[in-house]
C-alpha cells in the first residue's frame, strides 16, 4: 500500500519572515517528484516539513496512515550527507539496529546493501574518511536499507562528478521501481528530466507550478517556470 | 643537597624492592581515587551527556553552575564534607569521617562536576553532527544517548581519565576528611606531605616518582586517545 500526504495551507515563518507557504497540495502515488526552484526557494524547508522534522506555523499536514507508522515509513538523505562515527558497514547497519533485527537478519541486508551501493570492499572503513560521492551513495544506501514507502532527497548529486551522479540515478531509479515512492530537490535539470515523473517548480516559499514531467519540461504554463527551464537567472 | 641525592638514591630502591609501605600506600590512592573515579563517571557521563541533548528552563544556568562547581577549592570541599560527616553533623552516626569511604564522597564531589563538564562539550558537538539524522530516524530518547556515548566514548574516556588524574593528585581534601591515619587513610599525596614534613625524603621521592609516572600515564592515555578521534580511526 502506498502512503499520500495532504497539505493544508501549511506555512513556516521564522523570525517574523514567511520561509515556507501557504501551500495547499496532495502527494500521492509510487512516482518520482522532482523539486525545482532558485536557491532559497524553499525547497529544504519543504522537504523538512513534508518528513516532519520542520516545524510548522500554521495549517495542517495529514498521511495517509497514523503518523508513528508514517514517519517509520520514511527516510531523508540531507544536504551534506551526516556520517556517524563507525564504519561503513556499522553506518549502514545502524537503522536496522534500531529496529531490533536480529544478527545475522542485519549482516546479510548490510553485505547485500554495500554491494549495491558499491562500497563492498570499504565496509571496514571509517565512513568519515570516504570521498564525497562515496559518503553520498552511503547515505542513500542507509536511508534505503529499511525500504522506505517514501525516501526525501536534498540535492544528493551537488558536487558529484559525472560517474558518481550516474551511480546514485540507478540506485534511485530502482529503489523507484522497487515501490519506494521519491521526493527529490535538486538543480541539475538535466537530472530532473531522466528522473521525474511529475515537477514541483517553487518559487518563493510557493507552489508556482505542478504537473507531469513530460508536460512541465515542454511546455510550461508560468513565465518563471519557462524562464528557469532556459537557463534564465530567476530571483 | 646531599639529603636530596642520598634521598632520590634511596626512593629509586624503595621502588625496585616494591617497599611494603610503598605498595601499601599506592594501591590505597588507587582504590580511593578508582572507587571515587567510578562512582563520579556513572554519574556525570549520563548527566553531561542528558544536558547536551535535553532543553529545558534552566538549561544555562545548569551549565553555570556545573562550571562553578569546577572551580570549587578542593580544600573547602573537604570542610564542608568533613562538617557533614563529623560526629555533630547530620550523618555524624554514620561514623564515616577518618574512613577511605569519606575520602571517595570528597573526591566524587570534586570530579564529578568535571567529568560532567568535559562531557557535556563534546556531547553537544556531537550531537549537533547527529542531531538531523538522528530525528529523521525516529530515535527514542534513550536510543540517542546509547549512540552519542558509544560514539563518543574516546572523548568520554578522556573526561574520566581528567577526573581521575585530578583526584589521585588531590590533596587538601582528603587530608582533612581521611586524617592520613598509617594503615587506613595514607594514601600518596597525604603521605608525600607528611614525610616531607617529617624530612624522610626517601620515602617521600619514592611515593613522588610513583605518582609523577601515575600522572604521565594518564596524560598519555588522553593524548593517545584524543589523537586517534582526530583522525578518525575507530
Ligand atoms: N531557521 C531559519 N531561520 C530563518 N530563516 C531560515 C531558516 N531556515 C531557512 N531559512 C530561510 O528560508 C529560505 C528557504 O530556505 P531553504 O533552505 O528551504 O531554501 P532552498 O530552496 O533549499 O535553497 P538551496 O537551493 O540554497 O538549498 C532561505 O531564505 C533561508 O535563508
Ligand atoms: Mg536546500
Amino acid at each position: 500500500m502506498s502512503m499520500a500526504v495532504s497539505l493544508h495551507d501549511v506555512a513556516v515563518r521564522r523570525r517574523g519572515k514567511s520561509i515556507l507557504g501557504p501551500i495547499t497540495t496532495d502527494m500521492a502515488g509510487t512516482g518520482f517528484t522532482i523539486i525545482l526552484g532558485p536557491n532559497g526557494s524553499g525547497k529544504t524547508t519543504f522537504l523538512k516539513v513534508l518528513h516532519g522534522v520542520e516545524r510548522i506555523s500554521d495549517g495542517a499536514l495529514e498521511w495517509s496512515i497514523p503518523e508513528t507508522e508514517a514517519r517509520q515509513a520514511q527516510a531523508y538523505v540531507f544536504q551534506s550527507p551526516i556520517m556517524l562515527r563507525r564504519s561503513v558497514a556499522a553506518n549502514l547497519a545502524y537503522p536496522l539496529q534500531l529496529e531490533k533485527l536480529g544478527k545475522p537478519a542485519i549482516a546479510k541486508r548490510v553485505s547485500e546493501w554495500a554491494q549495491r551501493i558499491g562500497l563492498s570492499d570499504a565496509l571496514d572503513r571509517p565512513a568519515t574518511r570516504l570521498s564525497g560521492g562515496e559518503k553520498q551513495k552511503l547515505a542513500i544506501g542507509r536511508a534505503l536499507i529499511r525500504q522506505p514507502k517514501v525516501l526525501f532527497l536534498d540535492e544528493p548529486c551537488a558536487n558529484l562528478d559525472g560517474r558518481a551522479t550516474r551511480e546514485i540515478e540507478a540506485l534511485l531509479l530502482d529503489a523507484n521501481q522497487r515501490g519506494t515512492r521519491i521526493i527529490m530537490s535538486t538543480h541539475n535539470l538535466g537530472q530532473a528530466k531522466r528522473l521525474a515523473t511529475d515537477v514541483l517548480f517553487l518559487l518563493n516559499g510557493r507552489i508556482h507550478e505542478r504537473g507531469d514531467a513530460d508536460v512541465f519540461f515542454a511546455k510550461p504554463s508560468g513565465e518563471e517556470s519557462a524562464a528557469f527551464l532556459k537557463g534564465d537567472i530567476v530571483e | 643537597m646531599n639529603d636530596i641525592w642520598s634521598g632520590i638514591e634511596a626512593a629509586f630502591w624503595l621502588v625496585i624492592t616494591l617497599d611494603a609501605d610503598l605498595v601499601d600506600i599506592t594501591l590505597r590512592s588507587l582504590q580511593v581515587s578508582l572507587t571515587a573515579l567510578i562512582i563520579a563517571s556513572a554519574i556525570a557521563l549520563p548527566f553531561g551527556t542528558w544536558l547536551a541533548i535535553r532543553r529545558f528552563r534552566f538549561r544555562r544556568a545548569v551549565i553555570a553552575t556545573l562550571n562553578a562547581l569546577m572551580g570549587l577549592p578542593p580544600v573547602v570541599v573537604g570542610l564542608i564534607v568533613y562538617l557533614l560527616l563529623s560526629r555533630s553533623g547530620p550523618f555524624g552516626v554514620l561514623g564515616l569521617l577518618f574512613t577511605p569511604t569519606a575520602m571517595i564522597i570528597a573526591q566524587v564531589i570534586i570530579i564529578t562536576p568535571l567529568i560532567a563538564s568535559i562531557t557535556h562539550q563534546a556531547m553537544r558537538e556531537l550531537w549537533a553532527e547527529y542531531h538531523d539524522l538522528l530525528i529523521s530516524l525516529n530515535t527514542s530518547k534513550s536510543q540517542r544517548i546509547a549512540t552519542l556515548i558509544w560514539d563518543g566514548r574516546r572523548t568520554l574516556l578522556t573526561a574520566a581519565l581528567a577526573g581521575f588524574g585530578r583526584a589521585i593528585g588531590e590533596v587538601g581534601a582528603i587530608m582533612i576528611v581521611g586524617g592520613n591515619i598509617d594503615n587506613a587513610t595514607r594514601v600518596l599525596t597525604t603521605a608525600i606531605a607528611l614525610e616531607t614534613g617529617k624530612g624522610d625524603f626517601a620515602l617521600a621521592l619514592g611515593l613522588g616518582f610513583v605518582l609523577i609516572a601515575l600522572a604521565l600515564l594518564v596524560n598519555f592515555a588522553i593524548h593517545a586517545l584524543s589523537r586517534t578521534e582526530r583522525e578518525g580511526r575507530w
